[in-house]
C-alpha cells in the first residue's frame, strides 16, 4: 500500500474560540483503502472529517489533495472535485422528496427539471442498496435509518474519489449495515479513498485497512489491518483497560410494573401484549420499520393508540408525555436532533426542559439548574468545552449523554430507551450499561429498544422480538441467544448471514 | 482527560453580546441626536408625551414578544384594539342609564375591555392550536373580521363615549402618580413583569423551547398547545389593557383606530432582538424597539429636518438593519 496519499492533513490544528480541539494532526487517506478513524466521544473525529471535506477551515496546518493544497473552501466545492462527506448529523432537506434530495444542487434538465430521469436515477441507486424507500417519500416522513440510507444513496451518486463517512452505521440495523459494507467493498475495489468512523469496533475490524486512534484531539496510535484487536483498539481509545462492558446482572424482580394488553398503534403496530416487572430489563429487537419506536411512542402518548395498559395493576390512559410522566414513565427518543434536544439552546436549558416544575415555581432557580447540570456532567461524563455552549456544537456522543441525563432527571419508574448507545464510545457505553443495570437494581423497569445485537443480548433479562408491527416471539433466560433472536427478527427458519 | 473547563462552575450571568446591545446603543444615539436637534426634546412634557404614546404599542408588543418567541404571529392586534375600544365604549354608554356616571361604570367598561380582549385572543389561539391553521392565516382572517366589525358597529363613522363619562375617565390617560403618567406606569409594570416571565418562569422557557423546536418540546412533556394558546390569550388581554389606557385619550373609536399597530408591534419585537422564526425572546429589547420607533417619529416632527412623511422610510431602514445585525450574530 505504497500509493501516494489522495487526501492528507499535515500538522492540522483547530480551535473554536479560545479552545483548541485538534492539536497537530497528521493523517492521510490512500486510494483503494478504507481508513478507520476511532476515538472517544468528542475526540475530534467529526471535526477532522469536516476539515477534510471543506466544511471547516483548519486554524493552522495544511490540507493536501494529491500533494497540492486543496482547491476548495466549502463542502460544495469539495464535492465538485470528488470529495464527498456523509455527515454524522443528517444533511437532508426535510421537506423535499428523496429524489429531490439525492439530486440537490445537481438537478438534471436544462430549463425545466427532468423529474423522470432524476426519479429513475434515484430508484436505481436505492435498488443498489436493496432499499424499499420510495423516491417520492418526503424525508420528514422517513425513520432515521431510511434517512441514513438516502444519505448513502446521495453520496454514491456523487462519483466520489474520496468518500468520508461519519458514523454511517450508527442508525442502521445489521441487514442495512451489510448492504453498506458491500458498497464500501465495491468502491474500495474501484480505487476510492474511504474514511470511516464508527463506535462499533467489530465493523472497524471487518472494514479497515488502516486505523488511526484519536484521543483528546491528538493521534495516539496508528495501525494496519490485523495489528490491533478490538480490545487493543478500545484500550488505545480510552487510555486504560476496559473490563467486560456488560454488567454481571440478575437482580431479584418485583411485581408487575407495566402490563400491556392488545395494544395497537395504527397503522403499523397491532395487538401487542407484554408485561414488565420491577427490576427487569426488557430488550425489544427487530428490524427498522418493525414498529418498535411506534410502540414506544404509543405507550407514552406521543401517538394515538388503542388497547389496555396497566401501571402497577391500575388501568391508565396516557395521551401525552406529561401524563406518562405523571404515571412514572419516560421515553428517550431515537432521534435526538429532531425530537430530543433543542440544538440552539444551552446544556442547562435542555437538561431541565422536561422537569422544569421541579426547579422552582413560579420562578425557575438558575442555581438549582446549574447544580443539576454539574451533577449530570459528572454522572454521565459529558465532555463539553464550555457549559454555556449551544448543544448543537457538542459532539454527537455527548449530545446522546445529555439526552440520557435529561430523561433520567425525572427518575421514572418505567423508562423506555430507544437506541441508548447510538453514537456512544465503548468506554461510555459500559458506563451507560452499568447505569441501566443500576436502574434495574433500584427496582425500576427498563425497556431497551436496540438494533445493536450484542447490546440486546448483554443487557436483557427478556427479549421481545417485533416483526411487521407484531410480536414475533419472546425469549428469556437461557433461550436468549443471537441465533434465536435473529431467527425471530427475520422470520426465517434458517439463520441468515449476519456480520 | 483534559476537561478542566467542564469542572469549573459556570458564570450564570451571561453578558449580552455586542449585537444584543445594538438596539440599546441605537436608542441612546437617538436620544443624543434629539437633544442636539431640539432644546425641547428633553423637556418633561415631550418625554411624557413620547412615552405615553409608546405605551399602547408597547404593552401589545410585550405580548407579541411571547407569541413570536413561541413561533407564532398575530396580525390582528391593531383591529382587535379598535374592536375592543368600540365594544367598551358601547358597553359604557349602554350601562350609563342604569349605573350613572361614576367609578363603577368605568370599572365595568374596563372589565368589558379585558374580557373582550381575552376572548379575541382565545379565538386566535384556539384556531391556531385546535384547528391547526397557520397563525399568519388565522390572524390575517381575524384582522379583517375585527376591522369590519368595528366599522359596522360605528356604522362607518365614530363611536363616542358619553361626554360626562369621558370627563371622569380622562385622568386615566392624562394624569398619573408622582408626576408619571398612568399609561407609562402601566407599561413599565407590564414590561418588567414580561421580562421576568420570559427569563425566570416556566412559561417563558416553554415559549422559547416551542419556538426553537416544537417537536422536542412535545417529547419533553411540555404542553405545547396549552402554552401556545396562553400566548395568544395573554396578547389579547394586553390589547384589552392597552385599549383601557387608550380610550380616555380620545374618548372615541372608529374604523381607523389602531391601524398598523400590528406592524409597529411586530417591528418593535424584531428590532429588539427577538427571532422572527421563534426560539429566542427578549422583552427588554422589545421595549427598546418600541422607544426607538416612537423617538424617530418624535424627532422628525420636532426637528423639521426631513418631512414626517418619510417616517415610514426611516423606520423601514431601521427594521431591515436590525435583522441584518441579528443575522451577523447567528453566523458568527
Ligand atoms: N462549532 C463548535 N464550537 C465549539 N466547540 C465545538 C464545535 N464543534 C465541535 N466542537 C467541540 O469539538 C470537540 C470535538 O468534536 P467532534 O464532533 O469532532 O467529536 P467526535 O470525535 O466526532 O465525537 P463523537 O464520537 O461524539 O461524534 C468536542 O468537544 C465538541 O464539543
Ligand atoms: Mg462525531
Amino acid at each position: 500500500m505504497a500509493a501516494a496519499p489522495m487526501l492528507e492533513l499535515r500538522e492540522v490544528r483547530k480551535s473554536f474560540g479560545p479552545i483548541e480541539i485538534l492539536h497537530g494532526i497528521d493523517f492521510a487517506l490512500h486510494p483503494g483503502e478504507v481508513h478507520a478513524l476511532i476515538g472517544e466521544n468528542g475526540a475530534g473525529k467529526s471535526t477532522i472529517m469536516k476539515i477534510l471535506g471543506g466544511f471547516l477551515p483548519p486554524t493552522s496546518g495544511q490540507v493536501l489533495l494529491e500533494g497540492r493544497p486543496v482547491p476548495y473552501a466549502s463542502g460544495a466545492q469539495a464535492e465538485a472535485v470528488g470529495v464527498v462527506v456523509i455527515h454524522q448529523e443528517f444533511n437532508l432537506a426535510a421537506d423535499l422528496k428523496v429524489s429531490e434530495n439525492v439530486w440537490l444542487g445537481r438537478e438534471l434538465g436544462r430549463v425545466f427539471l427532468d423529474h423522470r430521469a432524476m426519479r429513475a436515477g434515484t430508484q436505481a441507486l436505492l435498488d443498489q442498496l436493496d432499499s424499499t424507500i420510495s423516491p417520492d417519500a418526503r424525508i420528514r416522513d422517513l425513520p432515521v435509518s431510511d434517512r441514513q440510507m438516502v444519505e448513502i444513496a446521495k453520496a454514491l451518486s456523487r462519483k466520489a474519489r474520496v468518500l468520508i463517512m461519519d458514523e454511517p452505521s450508527a442508525v442502521l440495523t445489521h441487514k442495512e449495515v451489510e448492504v453498506l459494507f458491500r458498497q464500501i467493498d465495491r468502491l474500495r475495489a474501484q480505487g476510492v479513498a474511504i474514511l470511516y468512523t464508527s463506535h462499533r469496533l467489530e465493523e472497524v475490524t471487518r472494514l479497515a485497512d488502516r486505523l488511526t486512534v484519536l484521543r483528546d484531539g491528538a493521534v495516539v496510535r496508528r495501525a494496519l489491518r490485523g495489528e490491533l484487536t478490538e480490545d487493543g483498539m478500545a484500550t488505545a481509545m480510552v487510555g486504560r483497560d476496559l473490563q467486560d462492558i456488560y454488567p454481571a446482572r440478575r437482580h431479584p424482580m418485583g411485581e408487575i410494573a407495566l402490563d400491556v394488553r392488545g395494544f395497537s398503534v395504527p397503522p403499523l403496530v397491532q395487538d401487542i401484549s407484554f408485561t414488565l416487572r420491577r427490576g427487569e430489563v426488557l430488550g425489544i429487537s427487530g428490524l427498522v420499520g418493525s414498529g418498535r419506536t411506534e410502540l414506544a411512542e404509543g405507550l407514552v402518548g406521543l401517538r394515538p393508540a388503542a388497547g389496555q395498559v396497566f401501571r402497577n395493576g391500575a388501568s391508565v390512559h396516557i395521551r401525552s408525555v406529561r401524563e406518562a410522566a405523571a404515571h412514572g414513565m419516560a421515553y428517550l427518543t431515537e432521534d435526538r436532533k429532531e425530537h430530543g434536544l433543542l440544538l440552539d439552546k444551552t446544556l442547562r436549558e435542555n437538561l431541565t426542559l422536561s422537569t422544569l416544575p421541579r426547579f422552582g415555581s413560579p420562578f425557575i432557580s438558575a442555581a438549582r439548574e446549574e447544580t443539576a447540570l454539574t451533577e449530570a456532567i459528572r454522572d454521565f461524563d459529558i465532555r463539553a468545552p464550555r457549559r454555556d455552549m449551544a448543544v448543537g456544537n457538542l459532539s454527537g456522543g455527548n449530545q446522546q449523554k445529555l439526552l440520557l441525563a435529561k430523561t433520567m432527571l425525572s427518575s421514572p419508574e418505567v423508562v423506555i430507551i430507544d437506541e441508548p448507545t447510538r453514537g456512544i464510545d465503548v468506554g461510555t457505553k459500559s458506563q451507560i450499561y452499568a447505569f441501566i443495570d443500576a436502574l434495574a437494581a433500584e427496582g425500576r423497569s427498563v425497556i431497551v429498544i436496540s438494533s445493536d445485537m450484542p447490546e440486546i443480548l448483554g443487557l436483557s433479562d427478556r427479549v421481545l422480538v417485533m416483526r411487521q408491527g407484531r410480536v414475533a416471539g419472546e425469549l428469556d433466560g437461557e433461550r436468549i441467544c443471537e441465533k434465536a433472536v435473529v431467527r425471530l427478527v427475520m422470520g426465517t427458519a434458517e439463520e441468515p448471514a449476519y456480520v | 482527560m483534559s476537561d478542566a473547563a467542564v469542572q469549573k462552575p459556570a458564570r450564570t450571568a451571561q453578558l449580552p453580546g455586542l449585537s444584543a446591545l445594538g438596539p440599546l446603543l441605537a436608542l441612546i444615539l437617538l436620544v443624543v441626536l434629539g437633544a442636539f436637534l431640539n432644546d425641547n426634546f428633553l423637556s418633561q412634557g415631550n418625554i411624557t408625551n413620547v412615552l405615553a404614546r409608546s405605551a399602547f404599542i408597547g404593552m401589545i408588543a410585550v405580548g407579541m414578544t411571547f407569541v413570536i418567541t413561541s413561533g407564532g404571529l398575530d396580525l390582528s392586534v391593531g383591529s382587535m384594539a379598535a374592536f375592543v375600544a368600540g365594544v367598551m365604549i358601547l358597553a359604557m354608554n349602554a350601562l350609563l342609564p342604569a349605573m350613572g356616571v361614576g367609578v363603577p361604570l368605568i370599572l365595568a367598561g374596563m372589565a368589558v375591555a379585558l374580557v373582550v380582549g381575552l376572548l379575541a385572543g382565545l379565538a386566535n389561539g384556539l384556531l391556531v392550536t385546535q384547528a391547526r391553521i397557520e397563525p399568519f392565516i388565522v390572524t390575517l382572517g381575524t384582522m379583517g373580521i375585527f376591522r369590519s366589525l368595528i366599522t359596522w358597529l360605528a356604522d362607518g363613522g365614530t363611536i363616542s363615549l358619553d361626554f360626562a363619562v369621558r370627563q371622569l375617565y380622562r385622568p386615566v390617560y392624562y394624569s398619573g402618580l408622582f408626576g408619571i403618567a398612568w399609561p407609562i406606569l402601566v407599561f413599565a409594570v407590564v414590561a418588567i413583569a414580561g421580562q421576568i416571565a420570559m427569563r425566570h418562569t416556566r412559561f417563558g422557557r416553554y415559549c422559547e423551547a416551542i419556538g426553537s423546536n416544537d417537536k422536542v418540546a412535545r417529547y419533553s412533556a411540555v404542553g405545547v398547545d396549552g402554552v401556545r394558546l396562553m400566548t395568544y390569550v395573554l396578547l389579547g388581554l394586553l390589547v384589552g389593557l392597552a385599549t383601557i389606557m387608550y380610550v380616555p385619550r380620545l374618548g372615541s373609536a372608529s374604523g381607523s383606530t389602531g391601524t398598523l399597530w400590528e406592524l409597529e408591534a411586530i417591528a418593535a419585537v424584531i428590532i429588539g432582538g427577538t427571532a422572527l422564526k421563534g426560539g429566542y425572546g427578549r422583552v427588554w429589547g422589545t421595549v427598546v424597539g418600541v422607544l426607538i420607533l416612537s423617538l424617530i417619529d418624535n424627532i422628525l416632527i420636532l426637528a423639521d429636518l426631513v418631512s414626517p412623511y418619510l417616517n415610514g422610510t426611516i423606520q423601514g431602514v431601521i427594521i431591515v438593519l436590525a435583522v441584518v445585525l441579528q443575522r451577523g450574530k447567528s453566523s458568527a
